[in-house]
């Protein structure tokens, strides 16, 4: 019978540790986690166990929050790298934390004779554990949305695009939707480009941009505005006719010069500043 | 009028707003709409979808297909349990803004489409329904 002020769950992970270890590992391998080396389970349960027995004997309590989890935690952490890194689903992961219950609970079985007792200590190491392997998953969710966003943050930069069509004339063919953190470097990226070339003509294409609304507009505007401030002039292209339609139905008033096509928009951008593309004269026979 | 169809979408962020606009392009798609009124009733779902997201501080998109017995429509119902709008009719006026937008979107939305109600208690929400029909 475990004395007053030790837990049966302290009790057994201290005076059974190996023993423990062992039918826990058993289990892991048995249920199938698959790819993994028998050492390197056998290491990182190990290294659980450790850790999961100092923070219970800091008395820590058993919602698994606070800084004597902390250790516990990072050795979560680390299982969660290595197996998310060989392919492991998040189930998979948790069934880490999960698989300690089986022996962990036929001990206590036996360790606590009393029934009433043996409830509560089952409930309260289920919850304690529960939390633990959450967590896992926890973490691989977070490493998700960290991959995540930096996809979002390539995109950002890949999708915009400055190409200089002619002497003084840029272009900036926009693709996709237009929302406020991809205008800023779409922005920043004109804006930058505009006084590289020494531009006075900017040509902004909105093709490839599927749908114009307010925000859309108030983005244009000021981005034509601080073209504008830098002493180049924008012309929009690419507005195709329901757009047209749906800019005039908001009542949105853009004041500036607009052209069906890009190649429209080059015509006038060459007759501004002068420059002239003909065919050269009639081919020698 | 029957609903044929009921789906929900959530509205909360910047990329729910994408979202709700793809569906209605593939719902007003599905439904046979000109391209001019597929355009126009993505566009005012994505000014309806701002608001709730920026102002309602988030809520729900219903997609429904009606049927008037004749012809079929598409209806969005925007909800939220934001602060609400005290006063409807200066909200729906144009250049009124409370943020630091046009002003133009709930009277943009209106006109660009063709069943428009908005229903709002300070404290409570606010409802707005689009409809469009073929």
């Amino acid at each position: 019978m475990a004395d007053a002020g030790r837990s049966p769950l302290l009790e057994i992970v201290e005076g059974n540790r190996s023993q423990l270890l062992e039918s826990w590992v058993a289990h892991q391998l048995g249920s199938g986690s698959g790819q993994m080396r028998e050492s390197e389970i056998r290491e990182q349960s190990s290294r659980f166990l450790e850790e999961f027995r100092s923070a219970l004997r800091s008395g820590a309590g058993g919602d698994a929050e606070g800084p004597s989890w902390q250790r516990v935690k990072e050795v979560l952490a680390e299982v969660s790298r290595t197996r998310t890194a060989e392919g492991f689903t998040p189930s998979q992961t948790a069934m880490f934390v999960f698989s300690i219950k089986e022996p962990l609970f036929r001990m206590l079985r036996a360790a606590v004779p009393d029934g009433a007792q043996l409830a509560e200590e089952i409930w309260k190491t289920t919850v304690l554990l529960d939390r633990l392997g959450l967590y896992t998953t926890e973490l691989y969710q977070k490493t998700r949305e960290e991959v995540i966003r930096r996809q979002q943050l390539e995109l950002l930069e890949l999708s915009t695009p400055v190409v200089e069509l002619w002497d003084g004339i840029l272009a900036l063919p926009i693709i996709g939707t237009l929302d406020s953190e991809r205008t800023q470097t779409v922005m920043e990226n004109l804006l930058q480009r505009i006084v590289d070339a020494g531009a006075e003509i900017a040509i902004i294409d909105i093709t490839g941009v599927p749908t114009v609304d307010t925000l859309v507009a108030q983005h244009l505007i000021k981005t034509i505005s601080a073209a504008r401030l830098m002493g180049a002039d924008c012309i929009i292209s690419g507005i195709r006719p329901q757009i047209a339609q749906t800019i005039v139905h908001l009542g949105l008033q853009l004041d500036v010069v607009s052209k069906a096509t890009m190649a429209d928009a080059f015509a006038l951008a060459l007759k501004r500043t002068g420059q002239r593309i003909g065919r050269s004269g009639p081919a020698q026979a | 009028m029957r609903v044929e169809k009921d789906e929900l979408v959530p509205c909360r962020t910047a990329d729910d707003i994408v979202r709700v606009r793809k569906e209605v392009r593939a719902r007003t798609v599905a439904l046979g709409f000109t391209l001019v009124d597929q355009t126009k009733l993505v566009t005012a779902a994505s000014e309806i979808a701002r608001n709730t997201v920026e102002h309602g501080g988030g809520g729900i998109v219903r997609l429904q297909v009606v049927n008037d017995g004749v012809r079929n429509g598409l209806r969005l119902v925007f909800e939220d349990r934001g602060p609400g709008i005290r006063d409807i009719a200066l909200a729906m006026s144009d250049r009124y803004s409370t943020g630091t937008g046009l002003g133009l979107g709930l009277s943009g939305a209106k006109r660009l489409s063709q069943d428009f109600s908005i229903d709002s208690k300070p404290g409570e929400g606010t409802t707005v329904v689009l409809g469009r029909w073929k």
